[in-house]
This record gives structure tokens, sequence and C-alpha cells, in this order.
């Protein structure tokens, strides 16, 4: 019985190398995919990030000065490149033409303002194409506009208490007091978001499903081109035919997961974490697939109908169980849709890995898996055996 | 006699309220082609699969080498080839790789590349053993599937309607290859709808008609059931009148008649009375211009059973 399964295992291999669009589906397309978002996302992904602003300061009072300081610091980071601009026309001009996410437009008389009763704005220009250089450039201005807002409430205070002394010295000295309130972190809490590793896992996940269909579904092949007679009638057992093609299936996901997970490593610098659980989530991920394959194959009778389905469940299971973007930030029904399908639970597990977690964390989401694969392996086992016969 | 290769008996298999084979019953000996000639939808299909243990049979035993076979049946299958009516080749593979593959699952062991070269001999496809079996020909495809049927040498080969779609030229290549088979030992068993293709190979011939066997036996066996003769057509070159009394008196011949130039004699057996007939014309002093014997075909069985041509 071994033998006739490996050797119609080794059958389909053969077939399945032969044809191309086979290879093309579990190798090339997602390699393909990996690679032009690696390419597109890559900035995102990468943490030396970096985003250019560019300053007018048409004021050069204090307050001025220690928001421009304020910036040569974070700069001194890595975060932000500054530039500074002879008028704010120019700094307008260097945003409206992509060279600055973000210009500050500093008014004349803005640190008198800031130091008297009459408002002070620093003015911010952003560009809609830098989205996240935007948002990193108006975080700074915000988080320093609140300083001088503070501090100018800290010396209203002391004056309207009856102190004496100078406001512009009080100033001074509210602004060297250390913040009794800071942020500790962010830290992230169980997985490490970075784009690169979420779609090299997403795009592995998505393609495990379709690359698996290609062993299960040769059964009805086999019916349609007339060789399942020939297979029935040989002197092996009908479960070894069933056996063969299934191992067919975990192979050809086996060799396609690993392929992506080492070619996202490489060219994609995708964090996998700990092989050990990787491999797990991979092969539960196959039963997974195995699973819904062979569900959908017990109930068609060709290859095309089989394969439309199936395509069509693959598609939709891994929208919502965010292959294809982080459902961990959606709410609602939306999520708890998404807690059916196994692919979340790759998601959520590989995710983990990659932040540093064990096998032993993601043993929960190991086993959701293989309880949809026991399900949908169940319905469909059921239904394909009937396929392994004459008629 | 030898234990047969194949034994059927009551043979039954029905489909809701269709009785697709009704007590269908024979046998087949080593060395023998058994021929099932029916038209299509007689339940010739239906029977070889409940024979080659592809469909389960509500009645009836079909007994392989000494073994019965069923659908669950596993190493008995060994015994027996099958040559499906579509081909059963994977058009991926090539010839050789079609045959290794089954050779496989035969469990050929060491024997499995002597056999392949074998058979890729006897199908005459050992010059595109390696070429994708995609790219073959209609007929080259046939042989192939007539080939993997012969891989494991069989005891019983089962080949349903294998000459269908086939050129003139292919057509003639298998049926030189079944020929063959018998001549090894093989038991055969041949289905067809083709009235000349079970006269040409089988020993013995089931007539099969809405699931039932309507007459079986040798082809001479059912040409007498129905009351056939042949017929001899004698050309000569003077008149024969005389020679009338003397042909009738000789053995096999039923009765003779005469044109100035031609003698037509009915016989029981037109090749036994043909050398006799010529010999008495000749020692007459007639002299003979031409010879023609015709028999009556499976094809006058056929319609005088069922009252129907066979293609029809």
């Amino acid at each position: 019985m071994i033998r006739a399964t490996l050797t119609i295992a080794g059958k389909d291999l053969r077939q399945r190398v032969r044809d191309r669009s086979a290879i093309i589906l579990a190798v090339l397309v997602p390699l393909g995919m990996a690679f032009i978002m690696s390419l597109t996302l890559g900035p995102v992904a990468d943490s030396s990030f970096s985003t250019e602003v560019v300053v007018s300061d048409a004021d050069g009072g204090p307050v001025a000065t220690g928001f421009i300081s304020m910036l040569s610091t974070v700069a001194g980071d890595g975060a932000i490149t500054v530039d500074t601009a002879p008028s704010a026309d120019e700094a307008r001009a260097a945003v409206a033409g992509g060279s600055a996410s973000t210009a500050y437009l500093i008014p004349d008389g803005f640190s008198e303002a800031a130091t008297s009763p009459s408002p002070a704005a620093l003015g911010v220009v952003i560009d809609p194409d830098q989205p996240i250089g935007a948002l990193v450039g108006e975080a700074l201005a915000d988080g320093y506009v609140a300083r001088v807002n503070a501090v100018r409430l800290a010396v209203a205070t002391a004056i309207a208490l009856g102190a004496d002394g100078d406001p512009a010295s009080m100033a001074g000295r509210a602004a060297t007091i250390p913040d009794p309130v800071t942020l500790a972190g962010p830290e992230t809490e169980g997985r490490g978001f970075d784009y690169s590793t979420f779609y090299a896992q997403g795009i592995t996940v998505f393609f495990l499903f379709f690359t698996v269909q290609f062993g299960i579904l040769s059964i009805i092949e086999e019916r349609e081109e007339g060789t399942m007679p020939r297979l029935v009638v040989s002197p092996i057992p009908a479960s070894s035919i069933l056996l063969g093609k299934l191992l067919a299936s975990f192979v050809m996901g086996v060799a396609s997961a690993v392929v992506l997970w080492l070619a996202t490593t490489v060219l994609m610098g995708a964090r996998w974490g700990a092989p050990i659980g990787v491999i797990a989530l991979i092969l539960a991920g196959i039963a997974a697939a195995m699973g819904l394959t062979a569900a959908v194959a017990g109930f068609t009778r060709t290859t095309e109908q089989a394969g439309s389905i199936t395509a069509f469940m693959v598609v939709v299971l891994g929208i919502l169980g965010g292959t294809f973007f982080p459902v961990t930030r959606v709410s609602g029904a939306f999520t708890a849709l998404s807690r059916l399908t196994p692919h979340f639970w790759l998601m959520e597990g590989l995710g983990r890995l990659s932040a540093g977690e064990t096998l032993a964390d993601v043993l929960p989401a190991i086993g959701a898996v293989l309880a949809f694969a026991l399900v949908t392996g169940a319905v469909g086992l059921l239904h394909v055996r009937d396929l392994v016969r004459y008629r | 006699m030898a234990d047969p290769v194949l034994a059927c008996t009551h043979l039954r298999k029905v489909y809701g309220d269709l009785v697709a084979v009704n007590d269908v019953g024979f046998s087949i000996a080593a060395g023998e082609t058994y021929g099932l000639l029916g038209p299509n939808g007689a339940g010739k299909t239906t029977t070889i699969s409940m024979i080659a243990g592809l469909l389960d049979k509500d009645g009836g035993t079909a007994v392989v080498d000494g073994t019965e076979i069923t659908t669950r049946s596993t190493a008995a299958k060994a015994a027996i080839g099958l040559v499906p009516q579509d081909l059963a080749i994977y058009p991926d593979l090539t010839a050789r790789e079609n045959l290794r593959f089954f050779g496989k699952l035969y469990a050929l062991g060491t024997d499995l590349d002597r056999r392949v070269d074998e058979v890729l001999e006897i199908i005459e496809l050992t010059d595109r053993a390696d070429d994708r079996t995609g790219e073959y020909s209609g007929g080259m495809k046939r042989r192939l599937n007539i080939g993997i049927g012969l891989l494991h040498e069989p005891k019983l080969l089962i080949l349903d309607e294998p000459t269908v779609g086939v050129d003139p030229q292919s057509r003639n290549a298998i049926l030189e290859n079944v020929e063959r088979l018998g001549a090894h030992g093989m038991a055969v068993l041949y289905t067809t709808h083709y009235m000349e293709e079970a006269e040409r190979l089988c020993d013995r011939v089931g007539i099969i008609d809405g699931g039932s066997i309507i007459a079986e036996g040798t082809r001479r066996e059912l040409v007498e059931s129905i009351g056939g003769r042949d017929r001899l057509h004698i050309e000569v070159k003077s008149d024969p009148g005389a020679l009338i009394p003397r042909i009738t008196a000789l053995p096999d011949v039923e009765s003779c008649t005469a044109t100035p130039h031609s003698i037509e004699v009915v016989a029981t057996d037109g090749s036994r009375a043909l050398p006799d007939v010529v010999f008495s014309i000749r020692d007459a002093g007639v002299g003979v211009q031409s010879v023609e014997v015709s028999e009556p075909d499976l094809e006058s069985v056929f319609l005088h059973l069922t009252g129907k041509a066979l293609r029809e």
C-alpha cells in the first residue's frame, strides 16, 4: 500500500512539475507578488524610515528657534532631515514638488505672540502623497505647540498666583522643568508589525491554499481523463489512490511554503521567527488547505467546477482571514467572521512568531487551524472517497 | 478441460428500473479469445466492468484465475489486464513513463524495465517511447492504451472496443496485436460492435443484446444455429450440367445448381467442401475460371436473432 501510495504521489508530482501552470501558481506568482510588495512597501517597512521637512522662519525669536532646535534634535535620530527655506512660498513649493513631506511656516511675531495673550499660529503644510511623512511632521508640530502652550499656562498660572518676575525668564525656567508624566514605549504587545513580514506571510498563506488543491483535484481529473478505471482495476487498495493524491498535495504545499519562506526572508528581509513554530503552522495550514479542497472536490464533478469554487473560497477566506490586510485593526462582525477562517489563525500565529514568540505561544492558533482541517477534511474525505471508483 | 481463466455466471446489474445486465454467463479458457458482440448499449461495458471489479454486481459471480472478483478485490486483480474503451493514458507523461507507472502499481519489480521495453516493441512505439503521449497520433495512443493492459502479462485481458475511432491502418495493427495474444496463452475478452472484428479475432462469440447473451458459440455454430449455409459460386469454361449429381453427392454439400457457365453449391461447411468440389469439376475436364466462397456472417445471425442490425 505504501509503495502504491508513493508511486501515485510521484506520478502526480511529475505531472505537476510538467504542468507549468501549477509551478507558476505555487511559486512564481507568489514570489513575484512578494517582490513587488517588497519594492512598494520597502520604504515603509524599512526601520530606517526618514522624511524631509522644510522650515521657513520669518520670526527668528526664541520660540521659533526652540522649535527649530527641537527639529534638529529629532533629525539627529535620523527620523527626519530638516531643510530651511528663505520664504513661506518656497517652503510650500518644496512640499508641492514632493521634495518635503511637511513645511513649517513660522510667521513674523510668532515668538512675541507666544509669550503674550495674543494668539500665535504655526503654519503646517503637508504632502498627501507622503502620508506617513506628513503624519510624522504634523505630530512633531503638535508636540511642540502643546509644550509651548503648557509653558504659557504655567507662567500665566504663576502670575495669577502673585509671582513676581519677568514672564520671559519664568517661561525659560518652566521650559526646563522635566515633564511630570511621560509615555513609556510604545511597546508592541505580542506581535511586531512590519509590512515586509506581514505581506510575506500573507502571500504564503494565501497561495498555500491554491497550491495544495492540485493534488486532490487530480482525483476528478483522473475521472475526466479516463485513467481512474485503470487505477481502480490495478491490484492496489482504493485508499492508496486517495493517500497518493493527498501526499502529492502535501508535498506541493510544503515545497511552495518553504520556497516562499526562504525567498521572502532573503528578498524582502521578512522575519518569520522561530523555525519550528513556522514549520508547525505551515503543516497545519497545509492540512487545512487539504481539508478545504477535499470538501469542495467532494461536492463537484469537474475540475473546472472544483477549481472555480476553490478559488472563490480561497479568495474570500484570504480576505476575511487577513492575508491582504491586518484584520486585527478591524472590528465588529468582520473580526468575528475572520476568526472562523484558518487564514486568520495562521496569520495570528505567524505574526506572534515574527514578534519573537515561541511554538508554545502559537499552539492555540495551530489548534484552531487543525480544527478547521479536521471538520472540512472529514466532510470532504467522506465524499472524495466515492470519487475513487469507476463511475 | 482445464479450469477456465474466466468463469462468470448469472451476472446481473440493475440501475433503478433498468436491468443493464441480466443473467449473463460465459467462460474463457487460456489462449482463447472470446468476443462479446452487441450494439451500443447492449450491456457489454457493464458486463466487463463487473468482471474487472470496477462495478459492484447485483447478482452472479465472476471468477478469474480461480478467485472471485469484487470491487474490493486487490491482489486478485493482478490477473486482469484492462484496456478501457476511452483512452486511459497520461498525456503529460511519455509512453515509457506511463508504462513504468502502471508497471509499478502491478509490482513488476526487477522485471519492470524488461517488460516496458518488450511492450514498447510489441506496440511499435520504441522509437517514440520518450515523447510525451500528448503529442502522439490517435492510433499511437490507442496502441499505448493496449500496451498498458498487456504490461503485467495478465491471465485475462479485457479489451473494451479498442478500435473505436481508430484509422484503418492503426485498427489493423491493433487487431494483429490481439491475434498474437491468444497465441501466447492469454485469455482475451474482446467487446465490439464490429462484426468483422469478432469474426476475425474470436474463437467464440457471445451475442449480447438488451443486457442478455442471446446466443453463444463459434462463428460456425452461431451460423448453423440459424440454419445458415455457405455458398460456393464457381465460374467454369464449359457447361457443367452433367456434374450436378456428382457434386451433390459430395460430403458437406447440400445442393447444387448450374447455369451454362457457373455452378452454385450450398454447403454446410464451404471451406471443407471446396477442395472436393473443385477436384470433381477438374476430373470431369471442365475448366475453372474463378471460385468465390460466401459464408453467412454474424451480422446475419444478429439480424436473425434480434430483427435489427448490429449498428442500429
